[in-house]
């Protein structure tokens, strides 16, 4: 991929908020603290956990659905970001070779399941940070983050990050091409210019920074960025929430897939 | 009110580099006028706009804005009287949303909710902005950014209306826009640009800067007329006054 083409799909996670689903328009509150809960739930479960983790999945499939998400372009990004978790988790089967069970006559080790368990907690955990960007738009994010308590030294940086980022990838875009343009073969393309690159970036950066805080002071700045943006919580949001944290619950205290298999044992005996 | 002028006496400004952009700058501007600010490229005119609002203070000499003499201790006065539009509107618009950018002045001087709302809408009104209102920056051209910056401006309603380079990024209507649009305003007007057709149009009088200096200061009519001044200051006669 070209650096033009990343920049229009970093431009698509940005675009796909703008949507007026259902789950576009709860409120962005809501959104937040929802997800917040649905992470630690997830988080909460034992290293060799499998089985409980799996109806879980039913939160991301839920608002792939109704917000209108492809699920291709989500599951890209989650594959994109995977080799972290791969590096944290790919020793286990090596380190734990406890074995757990035996099926269909493999034994199966505990590093492996605990490999799997890291694996399926980190396609939850991404993806419903993912999700949350996808389906609320960042400033609403941002001002939900306010609103909950957060300093807002740290949402001023988060607003920043979402204004300036496109502005500072098209500023890299437009010095790329120009390198492009005036490279021919391999030269040109090599580490030492790519450094210079930086560099160069990196000060217009802090000019640009410079002019931006100017401009802040010349109307008014005085280190804290005032909101107007009245949030109104609705029936909707509560149901939204309440259903959450029920289901939440209940997958973290009852064992749901037992329940299912059972059920099915039950009426297929 | 009387008292919207702006005083440079003797302004002298060095950059940290060395670079001496202002050696003794000397004019004056009386409440309304309309005054435009030619010179070659690096004469000083963004310096001197810098100036304007403390952005930049000078290092010998003195700026006088109203009563208020310029220095880091009435920069926040000045900022209420001095509207400055910068260069690059990426660079002025700083928030997320139009509305909020546009909303950022406003909301600064401590306004209420409905007045903040009233001056946005206001502000967008006159640079036909409304339908903005909601949109990031990032996904406006460049015609809509700058006439989003200049409503974050006008939001403040400042006495006094500085800008750089107001046209450079502009197609042709939008700057007919932009002319139309500056020659309804009353304030003080203050335009450094090297569009002189423009500076022919909005302002009655015109500073040629050069090396840091006045080079010359007079009616616009009078001044960019001369072609010899023009020439030597890497300038030349308006198109508007060119024979073909």
């Amino acid at each position: 991929m070209t650096f033009d083409e990343r920049y229009f799909a970093v431009g698509r996670l940005d675009r796909l908020s703008y949507g007026r689903s259902l789950i576009h328009r709860l409120d962005p509150r809501v959104k937040v603290v929802a997800t917040l809960l649905f992470l630690i739930t997830v988080i909460s479960f034992p290293p060799h956990e499998i089985v409980a983790l799996l109806p879980f999945f039913l939160f991301p499939v839920l608002l792939l659905t109704l917000g209108g998400i492809p699920a291709g372009f989500i599951l890209r990004k989650i594959v994109f970001v995977s080799p972290f978790a791969l590096t944290i988790g790919i020793f286990n089967p090596v380190l734990d070779t406890r074995t757990v069970t035996v099926i269909a006559g493999l034994p199966i080790s505990a590093g492996w399941l605990s490999f799997l368990s890291i694996l399926l907690k980190f396609v939850l955990t991404t993806g419903a940070a993912l999700l949350l960007v996808a389906t609320t738009s960042f400033p609403g994010i941002c001002h939900a983050l306010r609103r909950l308590g957060f300093p807002p030294l740290f949402v001023s940086q988060l607003l920043f990050l979402y204004r300036y980022l496109f502005v500072l990838a098209e500023e890299a875009m437009r010095m790329t091409r120009a390198r492009d343009m005036r490279t021919f073969g391999r030269r040109g393309l090599g580490v030492a210019v790519f450094v210079r690159l930086v560099g160069v970036l990196f000060l217009r950066t802090v000019d640009r920074a410079e002019r931006i805080y100017g401009a802040m002071l010349s109307r008014g700045f005085r280190g804290d960025i005032p909101m107007l943006r009245k949030f109104r919580i609705s029936f909707g949001d509560l149901a939204f929430l309440a259903a959450a944290t029920i289901l939440l619950g209940a997958f973290k205290f009852y064992p749901v897939t037992e329940g299912i298999g059972r059920l099915a044992q039950g009426v297929w005996p | 009110m009387s008292h919207h002028i702006i005083d440079f006496a003797d302004v002298h400004f060095r950059y940290p580099d060395g670079t001496e952009a202002l050696r003794g700058i000397r004019f004056r501007i009386t409440h309304g006028e309309s005054v435009g600010i030619v010179g070659a490229n690096g004469a000083g005119k963004s310096t001197l706009l810098q100036h304007l609002n403390g952005c930049l203070l000078p290092t010998q000499g003195t700026v006088t804005i109203g009563d208020l003499a310029l220095t880091a201790r009435t920069r926040r006065e000045i900022h209420k009287k001095v509207g400055i539009v910068f260069q690059n509107p990426d660079d002025q618009l700083f928030m997320p949303t139009v509305f909020d950018d546009v909303a950022f002045g406003p909301l600064n001087l401590g306004l209420d909710e409905a007045r903040v709302r009233e001056r946005v809408d206001t502000a967008l009104a006159m640079v036909n902005g409304l339908s903005l209102r909601d949109k990031p920056p990032h996904h406006l051209s460049a015609g809509q950014k700058s006439a989003v910056a200049i409503a974050s401006v006008m939001a403040m309603e400042p006495d006094i209306l500085a800008m750089d380079e107001p046209a450079a990024t502009l197609d042709p209507r939008s700057r007919r826009l932009l002319i139309s649009l500056l020659k309804g305003f009353t304030h003080s007007k203050i335009i450094a640009s090297h569009d002189l057709d423009l500076i022919l149009d909005v302002c009655r009088r015109c500073i040629v800067i050069g090396e840091g200096r006045v080079v010359a200061d007079g009616p616009s009519e009078e001044i960019l007329t001369k072609r010899e001044l023009l020439e030597a200051n890497n300038l030349e006669l308006p198109l508007s006054l060119q024979k073909r």
